[in-house]
């Protein structure tokens, strides 16, 4: 139908640019389930700009993954001539549309791009957290501005390094030396104001960051050559200073460079729908959800989302918990049960009403607490206190030198100590830092593995406890599989129960058919089949008679049922006989059992806490080893208090979780890492957003997160190296312009490049294998 | 030797010109995507009709 639409437009190319586009489409779909578009308040949060015939509109789409995506979707304007112009955002994974009212509706836009395979994820937060992302344009400024005086500046100075003294230059080498005074005032006025300002805050608070040396090296250097050229004694040091200037700024932007198209800080608002469908007086209304009001008639249709807590008025309802709860199967729910927020409903359209505002539900309120509202890991580096020694040390070795000086020749006292300062520059410490960090974010993030920034990583390095979620974590939440237990069944009973299941259309009751396909392919007729919404099926099928459905549905005819089996489970009864129980399944990760097994090698205490029933512990227990303490039916608050606890007795916790239900805990624990199957839907927030088939790789991913604190440290042996050299020279009082010029961006280079050579050679095992 | 100054001058300038629009392009958001501009100069809408000239 796709090809088709894209045939009639000339629009054939698309399967040309890639042999497998990849993108299924979903074809035409239920055409309500963006009828809150049409609302006018949802409208506006959505349109950036508006005229009478134009509309600009930025829809986030997570499914853009190849070059045959950004083609089609800049082609719409051929699909439908409404559309005037859509511009994609690769990494961001947006797409920024223009079209005209008049010809196309912002429905009708968002059902164009459902219908090529691109549906828009749109949610309550509105696009606010699109915008917050911007490139940090300023950063770029100080970096053009700084990068161009100091190659002016070095290019200038050529001519006073090759004279050799021995040339006199005469005027002109004022003139160069002027032009130089000039071109490095932008760099300390603009490009370099970053480090005073944290110098000086960290002063204010009686604190030495790692910028005050350098700010500090920064003034002398520039009070020095400014002292040279004016009582025309030299030339100064303004190439280094520049230089210096304009190296650790690259260096903080390639540390900051982040992964543009996630968001880590969603809280519910990201996950909830943006507008909900309310019957007013019988008829279906659109409306904004934070204009929900307690007691309104919701109208929730197949995979919708419940938006706030609510009773349940009609039959059918289906409930998928999963996500806030960490429970395998969909639960039925009866008339005039609670139905909570965030639950998916799986079944036929339903109809509840609203008990609870939508700030009140039960899994919106953990985000109020306050708990959860101090910002984490704001732990200074461990590179910090370094910065704070060398300081001292620098300041030693300052004054030593200039009581030596003042000792044996007074006149080199200040040529002495100024030279200390401009050469043992903390920004070798800091660029192997930023460099490093910047490197191994880098590797990680190919391996799938996101963090936040690069304070993660040192959090990562301080971790002795991984508490891990079951449902979505360890196990795949598309992968679900139906398992047998009790006694055995003979092929006629198979093919009896088989005969029956087929009959209904409950999803349960299709799995179990799918599941007798695999062992018995024939069907045979029934006799007599009632079936019981909401609780199972009785049915006579040849001899048999079965009973099949929940345990309380066969209690109440009679049969008896041990309480314990909980959970995902129906009852099969034959002939009034309990035979056994299906339960449903997520199916394990593969490779979890090695994952667990290497990380409790390497030291770590590891838990886990499931949302689930307890159905699975001796299989769980089976595989990964009966160390682990295990805690089984927890809610989201539970989760919470277990990571709280964990840390009061002085445990570093990483949560491993994926739902709702985890985001508490991941957000109170020190690495909150959330694992997920589509990596731009659903992610609560975290620290590290990982991909769920790479979750097997994790002890390789934290091991490698733990090199980068080793490749610091050695790069920081060689950067000493260079400052003794340095030292050396100030020392003696014999540091000239030149020797600076040369040894500044040789250190620089040298250590950018170790720092990746490094970072690369380490990160052999969690390189993805092509 | 007075001309070097005055080249000196120019290159100065000519440099200035580069960072400015360095800048400017900055500014107007050139820098915002480095990846899709890089894909979307390579598409070629004539290919088409052409290709279904042939077939």
């Amino acid at each position: 139908m796709v090809y088709t639409l894209l045939e009639e437009n000339g629009m054939c190319q698309y399967y040309d640019l890639t042999s497998m586009p990849g993108i299924t489409a979903k074809g035409l779909f239920v055409s309500d389930k963006f009828n809150y578009l049409d609302n006018i308040a949802i409208q506006d949060q959505l349109i950036q700009f508006k005229l009478a015939d134009q509309v600009h509109v930025v829809f986030y789409l997570p499914q853009i993954h190849c070059v045959s995506c950004v083609w089609l979707l800049e082609h719409l304007h051929k699909i439908n001539t409404g559309i005037i112009q859509s511009t994609t955002h690769f990494e961001k994974k947006e797409i920024k549309i223009v079209f005209n009212p008049s010809l196309i509706s912002l429905k009708q836009v968002v059902h164009l791009l459902a219908f090529v395979g691109y549906e828009p994820v749109i949610h309550l937060g509105g696009n606010d957290w699109l915008k917050k992302k911007k490139v940090n344009k300023k950063q770029l400024y100080k970096i053009g501005i700084a990068g161009f005086c100091f190659s002016n500046i070095m290019m200038l100075s050529f001519p006073e390094y090759l004279s050799n003294n021995a040339l006199e230059l005469g005027s002109l080498r004022h003139f160069f030396i002027y032009i130089n005074l000039l071109l490095s005032l932008p760099v300390l006025l603009y490009s370099a104001r970053d480090f005073f300002i944290s110098a000086y805050t960290g002063l204010r608070q009686k604190w030495l960051n790692i910028d005050a040396p350098i700010a500090l090296a920064i003034m002398v250097t520039f009070s020095r050559s400014v002292y040279e050229i004016l009582s025309q004694t030299g030339a100064g040091y303004l190439d280094s200073m520049s230089g210096i200037v304009f190296f650790m700024l690259i260096g903080r932007w390639f540390q900051d460079k982040s992964y543009d198209s996630f968001a880590f800080d969603r809280d519910y608002n990201s996950f909830f729908p943006l507008g909900v469908t309310v019957l007013e007086e019988g008829k279906e209304v659109n409306k904004h959800l934070s204009a929900l009001l307690k007691g309104e008639l919701v109208f929730l249709r197949a995979d919708e989302m419940i938006p706030a807590d609510a009773i349940l008025l009609t039959e059918g309802a289906l409930i998928d918990y999963s996500f806030v709860t960490g429970e395998n199967a969909p639960i039925e729910v009866a008339i005039g049960q609670l139905v909570y927020a965030g639950g998916i409903q799986k079944g036929r359209s339903i109809q509840v009403e609203v008990v609870k505002p939508v700030g009140q539900s039960y899994i919106t309120e953990l985000w109020n607490r306050p708990v959860l509202k101090n910002e984490k890991n704001i732990e200074k580096s461990f590179v910090h206190p370094w910065g704070q020694y060398f300081t001292i040390v620098l300041l030693i070795i300052a004054f030593s030198s200039g009581v030596y000086w003042s000792l044996y020749d007074t006149s080199k006292i200040l040529p002495a100590v100024t030279a200390v300062l401009i050469v043992a520059c903390p920004c070798s410490l800091l660029l192997t830092v930023t460099f490093t960090y910047g490197n191994v974010l880098r590797w990680l993030g190919n391996a799938k593995f996101y963090c936040k920034n690069a304070a993660v990583i040192e959090a990562i390095d301080k971790i002795d406890t991984i508490v891990f979620d079951k449902t979505g974590t360890l196990t795949n939440h598309e992968d679900t599989h139906l398992e047998y237990h009790g006694m055995v069944l003979s092929e006629a009973e198979m093919i009896a129960v088989k005969s029956v299941t087929r009959e209904s259309l409950h999803p349960l009751s299709k799995m179990i058919t799918q599941f007798l396909m695999l062992e018995v392919s024939d069907l045979t007729s029934f006799q007599k089949i009632e079936n019981f919404i909401g609780k199972g099926t009785k049915a006579l099928c040849n001899e048999y008679e079965i009973l099949i459905g929940s345990i309380s549905f066969l209690k109440s005819n009679g049969i008896p049922c041990d309480d314990s089996l909980q959970g995902a489970v129906v009852c099969l009864a034959i002939n009034g006989v309990l035979k056994g129980y299906f339960a449903v399944n997520h199916a394990y990760r593969d490779g979890m059992d090695k994952m667990v097994k290497r990380l409790q090698d390497k030291g770590y205490h590891l838990h886990l806490l499931s949302g689930d029933h307890p159905t699975e512990k001796a299989h769980l227990t089976h595989l990964l080893g009966k160390d682990i303490p295990m805690f089984f039916e927890t809610s989201p608050a539970d989760k919470l208090a277990y990571i709280q606890k964990l840390q009061n007795q002085g445990h570093k916790v990483m949560m491993v979780g994926d739902g709702l239900n985890d985001a508490g805990a991941l957000k109170k624990s020190n690495v909150g890492v959330a694992v997920t199957d589509q990596t731009h839907l659903f992610t609560p927030a975290s620290d590290v957003i990982l991909e769920g088939r790479e979750i097997k790789e994790l002890h390789h991913l934290i091991a490698y997160a733990k090199k980068a604190k080793l490749i610091i440290i050695y790069i920081f042996i060689l950067s000493i190296l260079y400052n003794i050299i340095g030292m050396y020279f100030a020392t003696s009082a014999r540091l000239s312009p030149m020797v600076a010029a040369i040894l500044m961006p040789i250190s620089s280079i040298s250590i950018v490049a170790l720092s990746a050579l490094l970072s690369f050679s380490f990160s052999y095992k969690i390189r993805p294998r092509s | 030797m007075g001309v070097i100054v005055i080249l000196i001058i120019v290159s100065v300038l000519v440099a200035g010109g580069f960072l400015l629009a360095f800048l400017w392009s900055v500014k107007t958001g050139q820098m915002d995507d480095d990846y899709t501009p890089s894909v979307r100069i390579l598409f070629d809408d004539e290919l088409i009709i052409k290709k279904k000239e042939i077939l």
